[in-house]
């Protein structure tokens, strides 16, 4: 071919022209192997070169060069067109719909009871209180005995208590989780400062609001100089932690053997906090316009109960009390339905969404 | 019980604006549970008055009927004109003939409402316009009486147009307590008249105003030969009139209190005792023989009760008696022989006194919740017996005519009231709240407390009404109660540093959120199986699980045991679910079960003490094992079909999976070998141990137990021994130096014989391959092809990386052969060429 400088401008003109119309990597690889590649006519140009006398050799050369600086940039330049149209277009063929539904594993949850066990120890566990466990089939001495319920007590009848065969081997299902109290107060140092939840056992009916096996939480605090006080402040900051900041408790006086004096422990009502009183036009389901829900039981330890398990009684003092679980989710939660609580429905474990407020 | 607002009046002199409901708070406030306040009668409105027949005319009608047509004087307010009655009148139909003319009646004109929101129109009928109606007892909710109207006495000074509510007690707030086991003075118009007073800074009278005199004899005979009963008092009313009827105030009252109207006599000694708390028996003398004797029964004796039942009485059982045997069970019942009836003139009051602990016994051994035992396990005052004896005594001379006997016999006396001495700032102590020690002194003097001060030493004695009172404590609540609770402040204890949640509790907790986190969902079921649950999961007659600890009063008969695995109630659960049409499950549960222990009794040691070291261990040794289990069954999809394809049955695969979940979250490594145990398929059962000790099972279901409980075929269940698994799994570990040189890759496919176990090729090649070994995965099993029958080819990809240098080809290649070599030292296991 002729390397004047119109040969070679058609040459690139040609060359650049087929990178134009070239739209994808292969129609460009087949563009380039045509004009850049060991075929080309810049490639037989660049041959012919040597056989150019010295001074037109030299003018040549640096048009062929030239020429092949354009072609390869025009060709890079392409490139990147042709890539970024067909990453393009990879991408809107790859587009997926972002609300199918997925799942990793299925839905799995705790139960509610669970949950709420592990909610109320966390409370106690930063205050610095510590969690006692015990068995379930008890000494009857742990249960009722060492609590100040004498043998006389109705409660110790086969009519409430669940007793292990035969009865005359004292071993039972039991009652509360006070018999945990019992064994901290034995097995642990003083001072003892406890929560025990855990399940317990009645021989009650089964019905919306009962069920024979259901779960407590009961606490203890045994040191020098508690009072009352103590109680009502303990309490007080557990309504608080679980309900809010702005609620409270109140003690009404009440029996228990094993505190002296007793008293049954309300929550101010966290949904209407007492609005819904002498209101009729806005009643609260969830104190049922009381103002007040009753959460449990509590007291001053029955020094009785110190006495059993070895303590100087004129030495420390302590309080307990003790709520169901249920019930506290009954009311936290609007559950209906004592029953569907161990019936083991799924539904009603997954029913719980969340960290619990 | 049940207390009349109007009675509580004749006591304590409440405000005439204290209603039922504000005297509630009060009480509730001080203490007592008042469970509902009745507004009785508050649903009878509008024109109810008294009325005076003037005529009275006999129509008989063609359906058999008479009805009579009345004329009734009704007061100014409410007479119509009438021809013949200057005054006017009322004409009204009426049904009843139980009424003359001249007879005072309650006529309910149109406009009142009745009980059962009964309203009254004038309507036609009969052939006349009735303008009004004559009212029967049921009609004004007073009581059930329809036999005929209501004729009210011409003495009580009513005239017509008069509110009759008040000599009919119509209207009335019944105060509904539930006296709670210390407070047993409560169960008294007396003693809730006295709280009320107490707390409300009233004046109040007692009901029970005489003491009790020194013992005398001259009465009926009585002979007390038990100390469960210190005294009795008997009086002897004779020749009353059995023909009386209730005043309609007693049997009002009565009703209001929630006790039936039975005979006058009877009336009055239930009167009596709601008042004063005191129950009273009355025997018809004629029928008692010989003198009374109160005794323990002997064994097999038998007594039929007033309610007609016979009754086998316990040794330790107290009784009436005379010389016929037993009249009655003390404090709880009386008998039939002795029981006053239609004809009965004479009769012997008995108020005595009964020990509550051992009425507490009889009432429970007998299940007899009578009146009179409610009250005398709570405790009974015991000087009220010689006071309600003769306030009914006095009511049988009054109302029934008859003649109190001026002999009379007072038998025992007074128990001795033990006192109490305490410094005088216990109960600020306990109650955290300052109570000056004249405070405390007077607040106990108004309880009815002796109470003597020495220095700053309390000394007191309780009054006879309060048995409660014992304790110094049990003053610090008496004090507190009537101080009120709000008055306690509200201090936060200081706890010491607490040490957190257990080793244990925090790894239970990781196990439940780990499983939860995993798509498993918790329940919790009750612990109770039958014997043949065993049977349906073909569970052996030797297997440890038949350690079944049964109850002696179980809460169904069909269910006395334990559970002793969590399976069964798992099972139950699914069954619960797939009928309500959830049919994807993987259901867990933590919870204990319960095996059978030395059957040895424990021992009841005193409570004046720490119990013994032995005397604990004696109370451990007697208890059954109680380890914690973990269960879960997974069944139907564990992925459900769907838009990505075909879905993933839940089996045995998650089954094991689960398993590492659990090992994982405690930092177990559970190992699983080929097992045959019951309820499990004898050829998809893993045995799963921690380091070499077994810790539980898992596995797809035996068809036939899936079969037995209807669970869908190939359902798989898994069963942990929690508190062996936390025991065994191994602290944290340490954190080795993570390497940064690069990786050498080696895939060997090693043929085995059929039933050897790809974990045992697995150990065997990590044996081999020593320290250089960074892990080693199984990546494919293969049979048929080349591979010869009953073997198969099993593909293992192993990573090999040094510390400290780049592994050359030789290294790894070295590395490998050696694990080859252990593996075909061990398993037989043949290198099979890629």
């Amino acid at each position: 071919m002729a390397l004047d400088h119109e040969s070679i401008g058609q040459v690139v003109a040609r060359a650049l022209d087929a990178f134009a119309s070239a739209s994808s990597t292969s129609e460009l690889k087949d563009a380039r192997l045509a004009h850049l590649g060991d075929r080309s006519a810049l490639a037989a140009a660049s041959k012919e070169i040597g056989s150019l006398p010295g001074p037109e050799r030299k003018d040549a050369g640096q048009r062929l060069g030239a020429a092949r600086a354009e072609v390869t940039a025009a060709l890079a330049a392409r490139q990147a067109e042709v890539e970024a149209a067909e990453l393009e277009r990879v991408l809107a063929e790859e587009r997926i719909d972002v609300t199918l539904p997925v799942e990793l594993v299925p839905q799995g949850a705790q139960h509610p009871i669970t949950a709420l066990m592990d909610q109320l120890s966390d409370v106690f566990v930063a205050m610095g209180w510590e969690i006692a466990e015990g068995p379930e089939v008890e000494g009857e001495w742990l249960n009722f005995d060492a609590l100040n319920i004498g043998p006389d007590h109705p409660a110790r009848g086969t009519s409430d208590t669940l007793f292990v065969e035969p009865i005359e081997n004292h071993l039972l299902l039991r009652t509360h989780t006070s018999p945990v109290q019992i064994r901290s107060l034995l097995d642990r140092p003083l001072p003892v400062y406890v929560v025990c939840p855990g399940r317990t056992y009645r021989a009650d009916e089964f019905d919306a609001t009962h069920v024979p096996v259901f779960h407590q939480i009961e606490g203890l605090c045994v040191d020098k100089g508690i009072s009352l006080a103590h109680l009502k402040g303990t309490l007080d900051h557990l309504a608080r932690s679980m309900f809010g900041q702005d609620i409270t408790t109140r003690m009404r006086p009440h029996y228990f053997p094993f505190t002296e004096p007793s008293a049954e422990v309300d929550l101010q009502c966290f949904v209407c906090h007492g609005a819904s009183v002498g209101d009729p036009d806005n009643p609260c389901r969830t104190c049922r316009s009381q103002g007040w829900i009753e959460w449990g039981g509590c007291g001053v330890v029955n020094p009785r109960v110190l006495a059993a398990c070895g303590i100087d009684t004129d030495v420390y003092s302590g309080f307990a009390f003790g709520m169901g679980i249920e019930r506290t989710l009954m009311f936290r939660n609007n559950a209906a339905d004592m029953r569907d609580m161990v019936e083991g429905d799924v539904r009603f474990s997954r029913s719980l969404k969340g960290v619990a407020r | 019980m049940r207390a009349p607002l109007g009675w509580l009046r004749e006591w304590v002199d409440l405000p005439e604006e204290t209603t039922g409901r504000s005297l509630a708070e009060v009480l509730i406030r001080a203490g007592l549970e008042v469970e509902t306040v009745d507004r009785v009668g508050a649903e009878i409105t509008g024109p109810v008055v008294v009325g005076r027949v003037l005529a009275s005319v006999d129509e008989p009608q063609s359906n058999g009927k008479t009805i009579r047509w009345v004329q009734v004087d009704v007061g100014p307010e409410h007479n119509q004109p009438h021809a013949e009655y200057p005054q006017g009148c009322r004409s009204v139909v009426c049904g009843a003939h139980n009424f003359a003319v001249g007879d005072l009646v309650v006529v309910s004109l149109p406009g009142a409402v009745l009980a059962g929101g009964f309203a009254i129109s004038a309507r036609k009928t009969y052939g006349h316009l009735s303008d009004g109606m004559i009212c029967a007892e049921d009609e004004l909710g007073i009581g059930h009486d329809h036999t005929g109207i209501i004729v009210l006495p011409a003495d009580a000074g009513l005239a017509p147009g008069d509110d009759p509510a008040g000599v009919l007690l119509l209207r009335d707030d019944v105060l509904d307590i539930d006296v709670s086991a210390d407070i047993g003075y409560c169960m008294s118009i007396r003693g809730l008249a006295r709280e009320a007073g107490q707390n409300l800074r009233l004046p109040y009278r007692d009901p029970v105003d005489r003491g009790t005199p020194a013992a005398r004899a001259d009465g009926y005979p009585v002979l007390l030969e038990d100390p469960a009963c210190p005294l009795f008092v008997a009086l002897t009313v004779t020749g009353i009139d059995p023909s009386r009827p209730t005043p309609r105030w007693l049997a009002r009252r009565l009703v209001m209190a929630g006790m039936r109207s039975i005979s006058l006599a009877v009336d009055i000694t239930n009167y009596v005792m709601l008042e004063t708390g005191q129950p009273l028996h009355a025997y018809d003398a004629t029928r008692l023989t010989g003198p009374i004797r109160v005794r323990k029964a002997a064994a097999g004796e038998q007594i039929v009760t007033l309610d007609d039942a016979t009754r086998t009485l316990h040794p330790d059982d107290l009784l009436i008696t005379d010389d016929t045997g037993p009249i009655g069970i003390a404090g709880v019942m009386g008998g039939a022989t002795t029981e006053i009836g239609e004809a009965t003139t004479d009769i012997v009051l008995e108020a005595a006194h009964f020990d509550s602990s051992s009425i507490g016994w009889t009432l429970r051994r007998h299940n007899l919740p009578s009146e009179a035992s409610k009250r005398f396990h709570r405790g009974v005052d015991p000087n009220a017996a010689y006071s309600a004896a003769h306030r009914a005594a006095q009511l049988l001379v009054e109302l029934a005519g008859g003649t109190l006997a001026d002999a009379e016999t007072v038998a025992g006396g007074l128990p001795a009231v033990p006192g109490q001495a305490f410094a005088a700032g216990l109960p600020s102590a306990i109650l955290g709240v300052d109570v000056a020690a004249d405070r405390v002194v007077s607040i106990l003097r108004e309880s009815g407390c002796d109470v003597e001060v020495d220095a700053d030493r309390l000394a007191v004695v309780p009054p006879s009404w309060r048995p409660d009172l014992r304790d110094p404590y049990d003053y610090v609540e008496e004090v507190g109660r009537k101080l009120g609770f709000d008055r306690i402040p509200s201090l936060v204890p200081p706890a010491p540093v607490g040490r957190g949640y257990t080793p244990g509790q925090r790894a239970r907790r990781a196990i439940g959120s780990a499983v939860a986190a995993s798509g498993f969902v918790e329940v919790l079921t009750f612990p109770f199986v039958s014997a043949e649950e065993l049977d349906r999961l073909a569970v052996p007659a030797d297997d440890d699980r038949r350690a079944l600890v049964r109850l002696a009063n179980p809460l169904a008969e069909t269910q006395p045991y334990l559970r002793t695995t969590m399976l069964p109630g798992l099972f139950a659960a699914v069954a619960r679910n797939t009928s309500r049409g959830n049919d994807d499950l993987a259901l867990y549960e933590v919870g204990r079960v319960f095996l059978a222990g030395s059957g040895e009794p424990a021992p009841i040691p005193g409570v004046d003490r720490r119990p013994s070291a032995d005397e604990l261990a004696a109370i451990e040794a007697a208890l059954p094992s109680q380890p914690r289990h973990f269960g879960a069954v997974l069944t139907g999809y564990w992925r459900r079909p769907g838009w990505q394809g075909a879905g993933v049955p839940a089996g045995w695969e998650q089954a094991f999976a689960l398993v590492d979940v659990v090992g994982h979250a405690v930092g177990a490594t559970v190992d699983r070998a080929a097992a045959d145990r019951a309820p499990w398929h004898p050829g998809r059962c893993a045995a799963l141990s921690v380091a070499g000790e077994l810790v539980g099972h898992a596995g797809e279901l035996h068809p036939a137990v899936c079969r037995g409980y209807g669970l869908p075929a190939g359902t798989a269940a898994v069963e942990l021994d929690l508190d062996a698994l936390i025991r065994l799994a191994p602290g944290a570990g340490s954190i080795a130096a993570v390497s940064p040189r690069p990786v050498a890759k080696e895939d060997v496919a090693l043929v085995v014989a059929d039933d050897v176990a790809v974990a045992e090729v697995r150990a065997a090649l990590a044996d081999g391959a020593g320290e250089l070994l960074e892990s080693i995965a199984l990546f494919d099993v293969f049979t048929g092809g080349h591979v010869p029958d009953g073997q198969k080819s099993l593909a293992f990809a192993l990573r090999f990386r040094a510390p400290d240098r780049t592994l050359t080809d030789a290294d790894t290649a070295a590395a490998r052969d050696a694990a080859v070599a252990v593996a075909t030292a061990r398993t037989g296991a043949v290198l099979r060429a890629f």
